[in-house]
């Protein structure tokens, strides 16, 4: 780790005090901000001085600030979840901004998110689009002994790395259509990929496009910004069974 | 109807009708290679293959069904593409991000409406070109400066102004961006792609439409060989 070092940054915030409220940016300016904190604590501290100058502090969605629950958003600098790799917000550090950078803070922007105030949107098309088929509907019982459905090790780890999809929504915030489909092509995968879940592949498939087409997400025109921004590295792979398994499920019909 | 009413579906229109297009385009390209043989080889009796190729395609059933075939998927293509950028634009909302950072997308995929665009008005020049002193001047009898199977000359004659190479290339440069990202984007939306087979399409793609466009470009230089000076000024008086 290296030496903790302190900052000035100046933090342009968008602030909107609800959904139909016309939004603007406002500027703040943090001092002694320690290279070791999180972004999330620098604007703990920010909304920490604002409250003492009785001010509104800014609203933003955050819970488990460990990479895990999907929970957190911001658009920062440009890029969803910061401007490092495979990192939700929660995972961002002080350490990457310099000295008096004035760092630009916006909310998802997609037509499927309303913003709800400043830097809180409305995701819960994500759980309507999950509820509608992203589940197996069968009781599986206590977990199987693991001889007793073999499953290859490249299906495992694919059905794996697509379960690691948190459900953020940084694939639609990136991009330029507010397409929803890597989000839905990974909870798609990680069950078609697996034998409990290729039962319902077909019917699972059908409802969950239908649904993100009935919330408003845009059609997806391949630019991989999706998969570029994914704080999992959640891959466009995952796209290509989608539509594979939705192309067959409609054939079938 | 999925192939409607369901956002694969759309993208599956668009790829079945791009795909065809790919195949057109280089079956026209492969035809239009006779031109290039007759440039650099010729015939011994000063014949031109290429006009033969034109002779037997013509206005024949199967030419007119061809021609029919391939319009429709055009238009289906096009007007898709339409449909799908409006309901792109809807869906990303009417704010747009204060910053956007570089996120290294292919600039082809991000400009497919625009560089379609750039086909299509190269594509109504290009039919006025050929098309219309070729098939359809001997569908309506109309005569011309040469004869409506007359495709070497006609070649010759419209490549030799300055002006319509320049915009034929262009044209070809846009082609050959769309075809970039087209030909991949069309398999993964078919869903014949994975993580091993994403890249082998995106170099198959780049490939293809390399050859795809040297092989018109090919024959534009062809042309240049073949008509030293400026003896047919062809569109514009401008040589």
């Amino acid at each position: 780790m290296g030496k903790e070092q302190f900052l000035n940054v100046n933090v342009k915030v968008w602030r909107q005090r609800g959904p139909k409220e016309k939004g603007e940016f406002k500027t703040y300016r943090v001092e002694h901000v320690s290279t070791e904190m999180s972004f999330f604590e620098m604007m703990d501290t920010l909304n920490e001085q604002l409250i003492n100058k009785h001010e509104e502090p800014i609203v933003f969605d955050h819970d488990c600030r460990e990479g895990i629950c999907g929970t957190c958003s911001l658009y920062i600098n440009g890029r969803p979840h910061g401007i490092d790799d495979a990192i939700t917000t929660c995972q961002l550090h002080m350490r990457k901004f310099s000295n008096e950078a004035t760092i630009t803070v916006e909310p998802w922007r997609s037509a499927g998110f309303p913003i709800i105030r400043d830097l809180m949107v409305d995701r819960s098309a994500f759980d309507k689009i999950q509820q509608a088929g992203g589940y197996t509907s069968i009781n599986c019982g206590a977990a199987q002994d693991a001889n007793a459905i073999l499953i290859s090790k490249v299906d495992a780890d694919e059905a794996m790395d697509s379960a690691s999809c948190i459900g953020c929504g940084a694939c639609v915030a990136a991009c330029k259509n507010g397409s929803a489909m890597l989000f839905v092509s990974a909870k798609v995968s990680q069950f078609a990929l697996l034998p409990q879940g290729k039962v319902e592949a077909a019917r699972r498939a059908k409802a969950m496009v239908a649904k993100m087409d009935e919330l408003g997400f845009g059609n997806c025109t391949n630019t991989r910004a999706c998969e570029m921004e994914c704080p999992k590295s959640v891959k466009i792979s995952n796209i290509a069974r989608l539509n594979r398994e939705f192309i067959k499920a409609k054939l079938a019909d | 109807m999925w192939l409607t009413s369901s956002s694969i579906g759309r993208k599956v229109v668009m790829s079945v009708t791009g795909a065809c297009l790919v195949l057109f385009l280089t079956f026209h390209m492969a035809m239009n290679l006779v031109y290039v043989y007759d440039v650099m080889v010729g015939t011994p009796c000063g014949e031109h293959y290429y006009d033969k190729v034109c002779e037997f395609l013509g206005t024949n059933w199967y030419a007119l069904l061809g021609t029919a075939g391939l319009a429709a998927l055009a238009v289906f293509h096009i007007i898709y593409a339409f449909v799908l950028t409006a309901q792109n634009f809807k869906a990303r909302g009417k704010d747009r991000y204060a910053v956007s950072g570089k996120q290294p997308v292919h600039w082809a995929a991000k400009n497919m409406l625009v560089l379609g665009i750039i086909i299509v008005c190269g594509l109504a020049i290009h039919f006025y070109h050929f098309w219309y002193n070729m098939m359809f001047a001997e569908l309506v009898e109309m005569e011309g400066q040469f004869g409506p199977a007359e495709g070497f000359n006609w070649i010759t004659y419209q490549f030799s102004c300055p002006i319509t190479v320049g915009i034929y290339v262009v044209w070809f440069a846009a082609l050959w961006y769309h075809l970039t990202h087209g030909i991949w984007s069309s398999m993964q939306t078919l869903g014949l792609n994975g993580k091993v087979w994403l890249n082998r399409w995106i170099c198959i793609s780049y490939v293809w439409a390399t050859i795809i466009v040297l092989g018109f470009v090919a024959v534009m230089l062809a042309a240049m060989f073949a008509t030293p000076g400026c003896g047919a000024a062809a569109c514009c008086g401008a040589c």
